[in-house]
C-alpha cells in the first residue's frame, strides 16, 4: 500500500496546462525524487502536494486520507524551500518554533523540541542569531530544522541544495541521506540535478513539460530509460545517442552507424530481440552509455556481448578516477569512459569495447524505446 | 564601506572644489534665510520689528511672542492661542496616519500575495485616486460627511484624510510587497499561520522602511493640509493650519509679526521633527521598495 498517492493530477495556470495527468506513488519511508529540466513543473507538483497550489483534477492521498482540499497546515507535511524562506525578523529559535507557536504548543514543549532538533543538526550555538547573520550552509540547516521539528508524515524539499557551493552541496546531500535513513520519514524531493536524484532516491519520477516521462527505481531509470529524453537527461556524461540503420544479411543483424559511406561503422548485434528485427532496413537510434564503451581491460566479459570497434581518439580528458575519450562514430561525437591509466592518445586509433548488453534502441520519430 | 565609497568618489581639483562648495553655500543661505528671519523675529519684541531691519538679531531676547502664539493670541474670536488647534491637528493626524498606513499595508498584502480576479483593476483604480485633485471632491465629500453625521468633526477629518491617503499608502505597500519573497508567505502557511497571523508576524515586522516612508508622507500631507481643514471643520475642530491662517488674519489692532512668526514655526515643528527623526529611513525606504533583492 502506497503512502503518498497522486492520481491523475492536472494543474493549469489559466488556460496553460502545467501538469498533465500525473500519477505517482511512494511507499512509507520512501525517498521520491522529482527530476527534470527547469520549468518542467517540478515545483508546481511539489506545491500541489503541499497544498500551496490548488489542483484542477485528480486526487492526492497521504496515508489513505484524501488531502486534496485541505489547507497546507492540515496535511501534516513540512517543506524546505529553495530560498530557505527563513523569517528574517525572527531568531533561529523563533524560526524553528514558529510552526509550533501557531499550533498552540506550550512554551516549554517548544523549547524542548527546538533543543532536540538543533542538537540533531548541530545548530545549537546559532539559536539566538537572525538568519541574516548565518552562512548559506547554516541557513540550509535551519530551514531543515524548521521542517524536522514538526515531525510530519511527509517532508517536501524544493531544490534545497541549489544555492550552496559545490563542496557543501555534496556534504549536505550525504547529510540529507543520513537523516532520511535515521528518521525514516517519507520524502518528496525536487531537483534538476540528476546526480542528486540518483544518489538520494528510492524512486525517481522524470518530468518534462508537465508530463511524467518515467517513474521507477534509480536503476530502472538509468538502465532502462523509456524514451530518448530520459536516456539523455539521466547520467553524466550523457548517454551517447547515435543514428543508425538496421540490416539483416544471412541471419546476421548489423547496425550501420552514420550515413556517410566511408565513415560508416558497422556493428554486429549478436542477440536481437523480435522488436528490433521489425526495424530491418530502417533507421533506429542506438544508445550506449559512456561506461559501456570502454577499453578492453576494463570491459567486463562475464556474459556480456562485447564488440570491438577500432576508433580514432580525438580528445582525451583525464578526470582522475576515469579517463574520458572522445571519438567519432559515423560522424557523430561519442564519449567513452576508460580506466584512469588507459593507454590512449589523442590522434591515434584504439580498440574500444562496446558492451551491447547495455545498449538501448529507440525509434527515431516517436523517440520511444524499442529494445 | 564609507572609506571605499570615498575612494571611489570623483577626484576634484582645489579650484573646482571651492566653486562647488561656494555655490552650495550660497544656495543654502538663500534657502535658510526665511527660517532665520522667522526665528530671529519671533524672539524680538514687536517694537523692534516695527523699527525696521528684519535681519538684525534681537536687542532684547524674549519668548513672549511664543507664549502668546501658543496660549493667548486671538484666533478668530477667541483669545485661546494655537494650543487647542495644535491638539486638534494631533487628534486628526495620528489616527488618520495610523489607519491609512495599516489599511495600505493590508491592501498591499492582498494585492500581491492573495491575488484574485480583478485585483489589478482594483489597484489601478486606487492608483487613479492619487491623481484626483482634492478640489474636485470637496462638495461630494461634504455631502457624504453630512450623511454620515460627521460634518464639522475631527472624526470627519480623520475619515476624509484616511480615504484620500489610501491610494498612496496602497501604492507604497503594494510595490514593496511585490518584491517581498512569496516563499516566506508560503512557509508561514505551511507553519499553520492564517491570513492575519501571516500579516502581523511575517509581513509587517519586515516592512520597516516602507512604514517609515508611508508615515512621513501621510503625516506631512495631512498635517500641512489646509483645504480639507478649512472646508470640513467647525470652529472647535479646526486643525493648526486653519487656526494659523485665522491668527494671521485676525483684524483686531496691530499686526503682531513676532507672534505670527512664532505661530508659523509652531505649525511647522511637528513635520520638521518627523523628518529629522526618520529622514534617513525616508531616503533609504524610497529605494527599498523600488529595487528588488
Ligand atoms: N504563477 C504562475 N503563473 C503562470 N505560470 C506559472 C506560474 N508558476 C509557474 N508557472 C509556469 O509553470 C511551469 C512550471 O513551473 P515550475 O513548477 O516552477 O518549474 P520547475 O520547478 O520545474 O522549474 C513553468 O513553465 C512556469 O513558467
Ligand atoms: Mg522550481
Amino acid at each position: 500500500m502506497s503512502f503518498l498517492n497522486i492520481q491523475n493530477l492536472s494543474k493549469n495556470y489559466g488556460t496553460v496546462p502545467v501538469l498533465k495527468n500525473i500519477s505517482l506513488e511512494i511507499e512509507e519511508g520512501g525517498f521520491l525524487v522529482l527530476v527534470g529540466p527547469s520549468g518542467c513543473g517540478k515545483s508546481t507538483l511539489l506545491n500541489t502536494i503541499a497544498g500551496l497550489e490548488a489542483i484542477n483534477e485528480g486526487t492526492i492521498t497521504i496515508s489513505a486520507k484524501d488531502v486534496s482540499q485541505l489547507h497546507p497546515s492540515e496535511r501534516d507535511i513540512a517543506m524546505v524551500f529553495q530560498s530557505y524562506a527563513l523569517y528574517p525578523n525572527m531568531t533561529v529559535a523563533g524560526n524553528i518554533s514558529f510552526g509550533m507557536e501557531m499550533r498552540g504548543v506550550p512554551r516549554d514543549e517548544r523549547d524542548r523540541s527546538v533543543k532536540q532538533v538543533s542538537d540533531l543538526l548541530q545548530i545549537g550555538h546559532l539559536l539566538n542569531r537572525k538568519p541574516g547573520q548565518l552562512s548559506g550552509g547554516q541557513r540550509q540547516r535551519v530551514a531543515m530544522g524548521r521542517a524536522l521539528v514538526r515531525k510530519p508524515q511527509v517532508f517536501l524539499f524544493d531544490e534545497p541544495l541549489s544555492n550552496l557551493d559545490a563542496k557543501l552541496r555534496v556534504d549536505m546531500r550525504t547529510e540529507i541521506k543520513r537523516l532520511h535513513q535515521r528518521l525514516k520519514t517519507t520524502i518528496v524531493y525536487v531537483t534538476h540535478d540528476q546526480v542528486e536524484a540518483m544518489t538520494l532516491a528510492t524512486k525517481i519520477a522524470v518530468l518534462k513539460d508537465g508530463v511524467l516521462q518515467q517513474f521507477g527505481s534509480p536503476a530502472e531509470i538509468y538502465n532502462d530509460p523509456i524514451n530518448m529524453f530520459v536516456a539523455d537527461f539521466m547520467g553524466s556524461p550523457a548517454m551517447n545517442l547515435l543514428k543508425g540503420k538496421m540490416s539483416v544479411t544471412g541471419g546476421k543483424t548489423q547496425l550501420m552507424l552514420g550515413q556517410n559511406e566511408e565513415r560508416c561503422v558497422s556493428i554486429d548485434l549478436k542477440q536481437t530481440s523480435a522488436a528490433l528485427k521489425i526495424y530491418k532496413d530502417k533507421d533506429v537510434i542506438f544508445g550506449i552509455r559512456p561506461e559501456a564503451l570502454t577499453d578492453f581491460a576494463s570491459a567486463s566479459y562475464n556474459g556480456a556481448s562485447i564488440v570491438k570497434v577500432n576508433c580514432l581518439i580525438e580528445v582525451v580528458e583525464p578526470a582522475g578516477s576515469d579517463t574520458f575519450a572522445i571519438t567519432k562514430l559515423g560522424g557523430k561525437e561519442v564519449v567513452a569512459r576508460l580506466r584512469a591509466d588507459a593507454n590512449v592518445q589523442a590522434g591515434q586509433y584504439s580498440d574500444l569495447a562496446f558492451n551491447l548488453d547495455k545498449a538501448v534502441f529507440f525509434d527515431p520519430t516517436s523517440q520511444l524505446r524499442i529494445a | 564601506m564609507s572609506s571605499s565609497q570615498s575612494q571611489q568618489a570623483v577626484k576634484m581639483g582645489f579650484a573646482t572644489r571651492l566653486l562647488v562648495y561656494g555655490i552650495l553655500l550660497i544656495v543654502a543661505i538663500f534657502y535658510l534665510l526665511p527660517l532665520y528671519i522667522m526665528i530671529v523675529n519671533s524672539l524680538k519684541p514687536l517694537v523692534e520689528i516695527q523699527q525696521g531691519n528684519m535681519l538684525s538679531l534681537p536687542h532684547e531676547w524674549t519668548v513672549a511672542a511664543w507664549s502668546s502664539a501658543w496660549s493667548t493670541a486671538q484666533i478668530g474670536v477667541e483669545p485661546t492661542g494655537l494650543k487647542p488647534y495644535f491638539l486638534n491637528s494631533l487628534l486628526m493626524v495620528v489616527p488618520a496616519v495610523f489607519i491609512a498606513t495599516m489599511l495600505g499595508a493590508l491592501n498591499g498584502y492582498v494585492l500581491t500575495k492573495w491575488r484574485f480576479r480583478g485585483s489589478e483593476i482594483i489597484f489601478a483604480m486606487m492608483l487613479l485616486s492619487c491623481f484626483i485633485p482634492f478640489q474636485i471632491v470637496i462638495i461630494p465629500s461634504a455631502r457624504l460627511l453630512g450623511l454620515a453625521g460627521l460634518s464639522g468633526t475631527i472624526a470627519g477629518l480623520v475619515a476624509i484624510h484616511t480615504v484620500y491617503g489610501l491610494g498612496f499608502t496602497t501604492l507604497f505597500f503594494r510595490n514593496f510587497y511585490e518584491a517581498f519573497p512569496t516563499e516566506l508567505v508560503r512557509a508561514a502557511q505551511m507553519d499553520g499561520a492564517r491570513f492575519f497571523q501571516t500579516f502581523w508576524r511575517i509581513l509587517l515586522p519586515n516592512s520597516g522602511p516602507i512604514i517609515v516612508v508611508t508615515v512621513i508622507w501621510q503625516f506631512t500631507n495631512i498635517w500641512n493640509d489646509f483645504l480639507f481643514g478649512a472646508s470640513f471643520s467647525d470652529a472647535d475642530s479646526q486643525p493648526m493650519t486653519v487656526a494659523l491662517n485665522n491668527l494671521v488674519n485676525s483684524s483686531t489692532g496691530v499686526k503682531e509679526y513676532n507672534v505670527h512668526f512664532a505661530g508659523a514655526i509652531l505649525a511647522a515643528l511637528p513635520t520638521l521633527l518627523v523628518y529629522i527623526l526618520s529622514g534617513r529611513y525616508f531616503v533609504r525606504g524610497l529605494m527599498a521598495g523600488s529595487v528588488k533583492g
